[in-house]
């Protein structure tokens, strides 16, 4: 008889891949249908172009790199950093924008690294971070809640704004993030409770951006139930930039944001969750995964309130994952019988 | 007795498949035609044969033994004629051949006679010295001769013994059964364990899967009670069978890397190695036997046997109920998985026509589909993590693996590949679905490979330097010798001189020479002396030469 010869263990797969980037794009859906409700359909205009760029960047290099392209594409890789660049960029941003974004992201980012598995540095932050750097007049123009500004938009007309067809009438319904309209407000010296008044502020951070962090806060927890991710890194990041925020909002609650609103706005949830736990950037031992995520929540305070941009997720990130190789070599764990 | 259990880090709950060769009881495995009996089913030396091609044998007649304290012997199971010594193909993981002893059954069964021994009049080293005679190796896997891990531990002083009957992989029930239906011979063979090494405590590590094994050792313990013996139940979680990890779960301590269990004062051994020391010690009977396990969804009646070394795998399978596969002998391409051992840590067998050994508890025959890891079919590593999370040795199987793949050995050593027991818990998670443990297992070979070559290499370049220092030793040793002549021949020609008053020894050879030719053409002369008349010819024949020389002129 013939006999097959492999090596063991001799046991089906608990887990693939590609069920674990499905359990990404399931936790992405509460946050996105809140950016939905608050902001209207034009954020899944991103969502879409992005996703069928990567897939065609990602199925161009591995034609090039003489790779499989089915199973590549078939693990939804691909698909997790689009949706999570196309989150980061504001909505209804020229299309060519994201085009050259994801580009980037899928081939400077993630394979001419050499791929999944290989890429030092989240695909996704390096995408975004060359358009926020290369456009910033695009990149900084935010809409307003549809309940501040008291305009709704269809899919129809997002798709003309994304496309250059609509008139520029939407730009007087745009307007700064919570996070830009604190800084600046700061700088000027006004006190948070003046600050506030604002109407793009709701009860804990930005209208409609708090939903959507709960959201994200929702998904990430759905994560972690499923086991997707592990709570070190999102505890450890949520954890540093909430104790330093604290410590800053104690001295003085007119000069500093609170916890909540740091936790709330911006990118930190969707961070927290979604992106520094993308795990081949990102420490691999318990222990480093714990400093790996307190270094970001850091990063992104010092950036929020001492640097030249509102949000700093993404630089922190990417910060985070140039030091991730000396994290694990000095946080390996004690093996068993290891003296 | 209060035993407060600990835990390992990680490992996985996997579905037992236990129940399948559970539903019928334990049987004798009817005798095969012929037996095949490897000469090495131990870890160590191999045996060399004590037997001729042709002769007859006995049920328990010595058949295989080695000098070297590390082996075990092998004893004849049933009586029949050997048919060949000779190289077939043996379970191991490389598919190798190997020396065989094969004998052709001849159905009588006849037994030599075993002496009856008294057990209770044997002292430590008298009971150690006939567990070697009987070539008693442990039947946990590793198949370590018995007896000089005796007298190890025996030596350096035990004081916690432990008995494995936790059987962790799945399918495996072997241990299981052995509880189940013997019960009495273990627990009596743990008596002369303490007896051998008395321990402080024993303690009996089942796993909580297995109720009717633990109730009958419990029962057995009841009817012949042990000092400080205890049947502990353990949580079912692979690989808690595992030397190391029931150590841990039992005593909570952790063998130092490097050193092995007696080292730290713990004596472990398996079930079936306690019933093979009553049999032996008992009724004075080798290791002929086992029970192994065939299981598998593969064949048609999983089951337990009591099976003698050297039955082939076929004669089980059919046992067994034969394969589920039908034509799986006619055509070529209906393919299963043959396994030796259990899913997570057993290994491939190219052919069911090798024997079942000391070693083999398990028979596992899987339909193909079962087989995930196919090799070189894999994604690449994400770094998620999950392989930490459950390994038992703490350590980063995805760095290992990093490290392992980009054959950077030096650094897969640093991140204490060694450590690595090959359990398969890495793999078995991996949702790239890498063959981790092949590639460690790769790696360890290379890693092995290399200092072995090290260390011919240098064993070759010493002997090479010894070499070169011996040549330039004896070149030396002949200058000197030269030397010395040389010194002494001029000593003695400078005497010479001291004697002669400085004659120069060119011109002294040079008269000699000369004297020599001046004696010479004396001799050669023959016109001296001659007499009156003589003369006068001589002297008439000139003047007539000089009137013909004139007249011509």
């Amino acid at each position: 008889m013939t006999s097959v010869i492999v090596s063991s263990p001799y046991v089906s797969p608990s887990s693939s891949l590609r069920r674990l980037m499905i359990n990404v794009i399931i936790g992405l859906i509460p946050g996105t249908l809140a950016y939905v409700w608050f902001f209207g359909p034009g954020i899944l205009i991103n969502i879409s172009i992005a996703t069928l760029c990567a897939l065609g960047f990602e199925a161009l290099v591995l034609w090039l790199r003489k790779k499989q392209i089915k199973p590549h594409l078939n693990d939804y890789s691909a698909v997790v950093t689009a949706w999570l660049f196309a989150l980061c960029l504001p909505m209804h941003s020229p299309w060519w924008l994201i085009v050259v974004g994801i580009g980037f992201a899928m081939i400077a980012g993630k394979h001419l690294y050499g791929g999944l598995g290989f890429n030092p540095f989240n695909p996704a932050m390096v995408g975004y971070v060359v358009v926020l750097i290369s456009f910033p007049r695009e990149m900084t123009t935010w809409h307003l809640p549809v309940s501040v500004s008291g305009e709704a938009y269809g899919l129809v007309d997002s798709f003309k704004f994304t496309f250059g067809m609509g008139d520029s009438s939407w730009d007087a319904f745009t307007g700064a993030t919570p996070l830009d309209h604190l800084k600046t407000a700061l700088r000027q010296d006004l006190p948070t409770s003046e600050i506030y008044q604002s109407p793009i502020f709701g009860k804990l951070g930005g209208v409609g951006w708090e939903w959507i962090s709960a959201g994200w806060l929702l998904g990430g927890l759905w994560l972690l139930f499923t086991k997707t991710i592990r709570w070190h890194i999102p505890v450890a990041l949520l954890g540093s930039l909430g104790c330093i925020a604290l410590a800053f909002y104690l001295v003085d609650t007119e000069t500093a944001a609170s916890p909540l609103f740091h936790w709330l706005s911006g990118g930190a949830m969707l961070g927290a969750f979604f992106i520094a736990t993308d795990p081949v950037s990102a420490a691999t031992t318990n222990n480093g995964r714990i400093y790996y995520g307190i270094l970001i929540g850091l990063i992104i305070y010092l950036i929020r309130s001492w640097g030249g941009y509102p949000d700093g997720v993404a630089f922190a990130v990417l910060l985070a994952n140039m030091c991730v190789p000396l994290i694990d070599y000095y946080t390996q764990p004690k093996v068993y019988g290891g003296a | 007795m209060d035993i407060k259990l600990s835990h390992f880090n990680g490992g996985i709950h996997l579905d037992d498949h236990k129940a399948e060769s559970l539903t019928q009881p334990l049987q004798l495995a009817s005798l095969p035609e012929q037996l095949i009996l490897p000469l090495k089913q131990h870890i160590g030396e191999p045996d060399k044969p004590l037997i001729n091609v042709g002769d007859r044998v006995l049920r328990g007649q010595l058949i295989a033994g080695s000098s070297s304290p590390i082996s075990a012997p092998i004893h004849a199971p049933t009586s029949g004629i050997v048919s060949a010594i000779e190289h077939r193909l043996v379970p191991h993981a490389s598919g190798q051949n190997a020396n065989c002893i094969v004998i052709d059954v001849d159905g009588k069964d006849e037994s030599i006679e075993f002496e009856s021994i008294d057990v209770s009049q044997m002292q430590a080293a008298d009971m150690i010295n006939h567990i070697r005679r009987l070539g008693i190796v442990g039947l946990g896997g590793a198949s370590f001769p018995t007896s000089p891990k005796l007298s190890r531990g025996n030596d350096l002083g035990i004081h916690t013994l432990i008995i494995n009957g936790a059987e962790c992989e799945p399918y495996i029930t072997c241990d299981d059964s052995l509880m189940q239906n013997q019960a009495n011979e273990v627990i009596r063979g743990i008596s002369y364990l303490q007896r051998m090494l008395t321990p402080t405590k024993t303690l009996i590590g089942i796993e909580d899967n297995k109720s009717k094994a633990i109730e009958a050792m419990k029962l057995a313990l009841q009817s012949q009670p042990l000092v400080n013996t205890e049947v502990v139940s353990i949580p079912t979680i692979y690989p808690s069978g595992g030397e190391k990890q029931l150590i841990q779960i039992l005593t909570g301590k952790q063998i130092p890397t490097g050193r092995l269990a007696f080292d730290i004062g713990i004596f472990c051994q398996n079930v079936g190695t306690c019933a093979a020391i009553t049999q032996a010690l008992e009724l004075n009977q080798p290791m002929m036997s086992r029970i192994v396990t065939i299981s598998g969804d593969g064949v048609h009646q999983p089951g337990n046997w009591i099976a003698l070394f050297g039955t082939p795998i076929k004669h089980l399978v059919g046992l067994a109920g034969g394969y589920v596969q039908d034509g799986l002998n006619k055509s070529n391409n209906t393919q299963q998985n043959l396994v030796m051992g259990g899913p997570m840590m057993g290994f491939s067998l190219a052919s069911d026509e090798v024997p079942i050994v000391k070693a083999s508890n398990n028979i596992l025959v899987m339909q193909q589909q079962l087989i995930a890891q196919k090799p070189g079919i894999h994604d690449e590593c994400v770094r998620c993590g999950k392989c930490a999370e459950v390994c038992p040795a703490k350590l980063l199987p995805q760095q290992l693996y990093w490290h392992s793949r980009s054959k950077e050995y030096e650094k897969a050593e640093e991140y204490n590949l060694f450590d690595c027991i090959e359990c398969g818990c890495c793999s078995a998670v991996c949702p790239s679905q890498i063959p981790l443990v092949q590639y460690y297992r790769a790696s360890k070979g290379e890693i092995r490979a290399t200092q072995q070559a090290t260390l011919k290499s240098d064993r070759a370049r010493i002997r090479f330097e010894f070499r070169e220092k011996r040549l330039l030793l004896k070149k030396q040793q002949e200058e000197d010798k030269r030397r010395l002549k040389r010194e002494a021949l001029l000593k003695r020609s400078a005497e010479k001189k001291d004697n002669t008053q400085a004659i120069d020894p060119i011109q002294a050879a040079l008269d000699r020479v000369k004297a020599k030719k001046g004696m010479k053409v004396t001799e050669q002369k023959n016109i001296e002396g001659l007499t009156a008349g003589q003369q006068k010819q001589i002297d008439e024949a000139d003047a007539r030469r000089r009137a013909a020389r004139e007249q011509k002129a």
